[in-house]
């Protein structure tokens, strides 16, 4: 069908020059969101660089099958799957809870997942014309491309299910489980050196059916806890099946946006990684579950408890709040009372500001989300290395559905399993409140001896209803 | 139903065990409370602000005579004659000092409770009533100071000259010792403490003050939270330190108190003789023998040079209404401990290292001394660290410098090696594959950290550019072709307009500075 530029201005041609403006218009879609002023900018810039590759797209294909009935059934075809997928897309945009926006954004991967799949599937009946050299590269291609589409997909799909709590996001436990990894992998190499030269039909429905077990496997034996990791994985790979599909076809534009989306997705799997001091390799490998148990059951002490209605005169009588978000918070959806929380307290003329760790929730950035969506400033909610050190002048740090987070044996004690993960230094502050629902240990599995610190105390039940019990305090 | 009685206090002591406020929470926890007449006036409670709150107003006779009876200091031989058969008494005991009361209240059919003697854990400190009255004590003895001493305690620069800062030293630094560092920086004084524990040292900083630490070769390691002797060659570095700062300073607080011993001198009567004329010294130790050589409980006095020791050992009660609510509350505290049903009936749990803590006679029996609690007032971890070492992996340690180079080379090497080989479009692919690569890292590490989840959602809508290899298929001539590629068009628009949509959804909430109001 297309090979990308043969002559001066036809419809290749410009289809070419099309893509390569749609490519910079991606580039700068994601240079906007640097800062909060030119994020909306930025969106522009991607909807009117997808505008233009689509447009120059269509009017490809039809230049190629205008006339002919294949084009026609075509064309309504398209037309039809755009006006219901670009429904189906602007509806669950429109209704999805911010809480749910791990799910959503899961859920998308699969569908880039899937896409990449068909693509490759079709790559193969294409049967196309060319040198054998090329052929064995075009079948290798079509190889990697549904490969990487598939674990995709299904991974994606397991996260979807694993972060909407329909599925147990207790890891799975199969044994040898990185041996079946590494075996599925090996085979892969096997089936595609195969594949390269006999282009077996049979063959590529192996390695399709291959290529979701993995993908189901690796994501079903990975926490909650770590679905970050998970989610911005999957987002890259969901990059590199696109840039796969781009090598199949020729197309330079699925290469560029492919690679930008996998370095993106790469990117914030490094960060969540860093920001827990683990390997990229250990989170995929499995849970915290494995790792060496901590050194025993060292008493800790005895924790105290607070009732809302002394948090609350604590929080009037303190100079400077500072509250430190965690997953807890958006499972109790408590961002609206929270936001309440610090708004009253910021007319009281109290210095109020968010604390938020790199791997707080269930997706990079998840508790900047929320918060925003309560209507907290940005500019209030900082990061864990700008208020770290402010924390030890803070008169009151609250600590909602936050654990692993605020540990400080990640600082203290080289023998515990989080050990040298950054974390919030909440314990320098002069008072430090949890919100919890019981004593029970965060995802790590490991004891948090910040509730037994003498400037530590606990406030106990749904992070919402003690957050509004404060607020009625007031 | 048990009723509480609040009895009024012998002599000068200004305190009362409870105020309005807290009747009203023992009212809560199931008790009648009666108060003696007259027995909050020195605090400024008066009969009917108690009344108010639901106490009655009684006699002595009758106040003596309920179930439980709250006191703050210990009773004398008299008032433990007056006590019902079966009775609880609750109070300052101070049963390690005093075993002759410890016996004369065995002697009759009660029970005791020493609310000194609450041992230090972090679940007992809302009861500690002597970290309460020490804090009280602190700010008082700075008070006490400001009004003998005859300048500023904060630097000025006023038309009539400059005034510079009065300088305060605070020996020892527990509850008592911060409270005085707080109070005199909070003054705008110049403030040193001084401490035997050098973990404090964060603390009196925390507070405005500079710890002057005594340079040994010695570690203080306290397991239950109250400072011990401290070694020879301590003492002499520390004496020098007194006797230097003595010259400079104009206002010393002392504080030291080891429990069950005399306190410590701090302060010789040189060091006394080299301060400035009209400078002062609280020694808040009088009561147990006094830090300072000269002082005496109770007194003020002047020394030959013109220096004002004041030996008060009533600082809380000079807080009356202050130290009645602190103390008040503390007491309620323990109730609740006792009333766990919150039913008026009092139990004594003596599983409870709290409750069996502070139980120095039960039903006539002698309880005292209790068996001694182990607290974790530091967090004493840090010398049995090592033995834990490798259970788990440390720092993570990235790749050696050679390991790195030689991954980095080996991929050097495959690219080069894939793009000699590869037929023509191929290498052409992969320049605009690794540039695009470059290009995304550089563009993804400068996003803001707040935007993730938009970054996510974008690259979610972009990478549904996939839709571009779709649409190139789908006037295929092979019908499952053409409704493959249908199928991957309509996933790929969910997530172009999904993608977009909840993108700019998300951008249009964040917003800046005081959108709210």
């Amino acid at each position: 069908m297309s090979d990308t530029v043969s002559g001066p201005l036809t419809a290749d041609s410009i289809a070419g020059a099309a893509y390569v403006v749609a490519a910079l218009l991606f580039i700068l879609s994601l240079a906007g969101l640097s800062k909060h002023e030119k994020a909306r900018a930025g969106v522009i810039y991607g909807i009117t660089g997808m505008v233009i590759a689509l447009a120059a797209t269509i009017w490809l294909t039809l230049q190629d099958a205008w006339g002919t009935g294949a084009g026609l059934t075509g064309l309504v075809l398209l037309v039809a799957a755009v006006l219901v997928g670009g429904a189906i897309g602007l509806w669950r945009a429109r209704v999805v809870e911010m809480t749910g926006m791990p799910e959503l954004i899961a859920l998308l991967h699969s569908f880039v997942g899937l896409a990449a799949v068909l693509v490759g599937w079709n790559g193969h009946l294409e049967a196309p014309d060319l040198s054998p050299d090329l052929t064995a590269i075009h079948h290798a291609e079509v190889f990697i491309g549904v490969f990487i589409g598939a674990v995709t997909f299904t991974g994606s799909i397991v996260a979807f299910l694993k972060l909407s709590a329909r599925m147990k996001s207790s890891p799975l436990m199969l044994p040898g489980k990185n041996a079946i990894n590494l075996g599925a992998l090996a085979a892969f190499i096997g089936l595609t050196v195969w594949y390269v030269n006999d282009s077996q039909l049979w063959l590529l429905i192996v390695v399709t059916l291959l290529a979701l077990g993995l993908g189901w496997h690796l994501v079903a034996s990975i926490g909650g806890g770590d679905m970050p990791v998970v989610v911005s994985m999957l987002n890259s790979y969901s990059g590199w099946a696109a840039a796969a599909a781009g090598f199949l076809l020729n197309n330079d534009l699925l290469i560029i946006t492919g690679a930008l989306v996998g370095s993106s997705g790469a990117y914030l799997s490094y960060i969540m990684c860093r920001a827990m001091n683990r390997s990229f390799i250990s989170v995929i490998a499995g849970g915290f579950g494995i790792a060496a148990p901590a050194a025993a059951d060292a008493e800790y002490g005895e924790h105290r408890e607070i009732t809302a209605q002394a948090t609350a005169e604590m929080l009037t009588n303190a100079s400077s709040v500072v509250i430190t978000p965690g997953y807890g918070m958006a499972v109790a959806q408590a961002q609206y009372p929270v936001a309440e929380l610090a708004h009253q307290l910021r007319e009281k003329g109290v210095n109020v500001r968010f604390g938020i760790h790199p791997v707080a929730g269930r997706l990079p950035g998840h508790m900047n989300v929320l918060l925003a969506e309560a209507k907290v400033p940005y500019d209030i909610v900082l990061e864990m290395d700008e208020i770290n050190d402010d924390l030890g002048d803070t008169s009151v740090v609250l600590v909602i559905g936050a654990n692993d987070t605020v540990n400080p044996s990640a600082a203290e004690d080289p023998g515990s399993p989080i050990a040298g993960m950054p974390v919030l230094r909440v314990w320098e502050a002069e008072n430090v409140v949890v919100f919890k629902r019981s004593m029970a240990a965060g995802y790590a599995g490991v004891q948090n001896p910040l509730f037994f610190r003498d400037n530590s105390q606990m406030l106990f039940g749904d992070a919402k209803a003690r957050v509004e019990d404060i607020l009625k305090a007031f | 139903m048990t009723h509480i009685g609040i009895v009024a206090e012998l002599g000068n002591e200004s305190r009362v065990a409870a105020t309005p406020v807290t009747v009203k929470q023992l009212l809560e926890l199931g008790y009648d409370v009666v108060v003696e007449k007259g027995a909050g006036e020195s605090s400024s409670f008066r009969d009917d602000m108690y009344a108010e709150a639901g106490a009655l107003i009684v006699g002595a006779d009758e106040a003596w005579g309920s179930e439980v009876v709250l006191r703050i200091n210990p009773p004398t031989e008299d008032e433990i004659g007056r006590l019902a058969d079966g009775a609880t008494l609750i109070g300052m005991l101070s049963p390690g000092l005093r075993p002759e009361l410890v016996e004369a209240l065995a002697a009759r059919p009660i029970t005791a409770l020493a609310l000194d003697a609450v041992p230090r854990i972090s679940r007992a400190q809302s009861m500690d009533v002597l970290s309460s009255m020490a804090n009280i004590a602190g700010y008082r003895a700075v008070i006490e100071a400001a009004h003998e001493f005859g300048r500023f305690f904060t630097g000025q620069v006023t038309a009539a000259g400059k005034v510079p800062p009065a300088k305060v030293l605070v020996a020892g630094a527990g509850v008592a010792g911060l409270a005085a560092i707080g109070a005199a920086s909070s003054l705008g004084a110049v403030v040193r403490a001084t401490d035997p524990r050098p973990e404090v040292a964060d603390q009196v900083k925390s507070i405005g003050g500079t710890y002057l630490k005594v340079e040994v070769a010695e570690e203080m390691q306290s397991s239950d939270g109250y400072a011990k002797a401290t070694s020879e060659a301590y003492n002499a570095r520390a004496a020098e330190i007194y006797s230097e700062q003595a010259a400079d300073v104009d206002i010393i607080i002392t504080t030291a108190l080891i429990p069950g011993r005399p306190a410590p001198k701090l302060l010789t009567a040189e060091d006394v003789a080299g301060m400035k004329a009209g400078s002062v010294i609280v020694d808040m130790a009088a009561g147990q023998g006094g830090n300072v050589e000269g002082s005496v409980a109770g007194e003020r006095i002047v020394t030959d040079n013109g220096v004002v020791i004041l030996g008060y050992t009533d600082l809380p009660a000079r807080l009356p209404a202050q130290a009645s609510q602190l103390y008040g509350t503390n007491m309620v505290n323990l109730l609740k401990l006792l009333t766990k049903d919150k039913d008026g009936q009092l139990k004594i749990d003596f599983d409870d290292v709290v409750q069996r803590s502070v139980t120095v006679v039960r039903d006539g029996e002698k309880t005292w001394p209790p068996p001694p609690v182990q607290v974790s007032a530091v967090p004493a971890a840090t010398t049995q660290v090592p033995a834990a070492e490798s259970t788990a992996p440390k720092k993570k340690e990235g790749l050696s410098p050679a390991g790195k180079a030689g991954l980095f080379a080996a991929g050097i090497a495959v690219l080069f090696g894939i793009n000699a080989v590869a037929p023509a479009p191929l290498p052409q692919h992969f320049t605009v594959l690794m540039l695009s690569i470059v290009v995304g890292f550089y563009v993804i590490g400068k996003v803001h950290h707040a935007l993730h989840t938009p970054l996510m959602s974008v690259t979610n809508a972009i990478s549904g550019i996939i839709v571009v290899g779709a649409l190139l298929q789908v006037t295929s001539d092979n019908v499952v072709m053409q409704v493959l590629a249908a199928v991957a068009v309509l996933l790929a628009s969910i997530n172009i307009f999904g993608g977009f949509a909840v993108t700019r959804r998300m951008l249009a909430m964040f917003s800046a500075g005081k959108a709210r109001s």
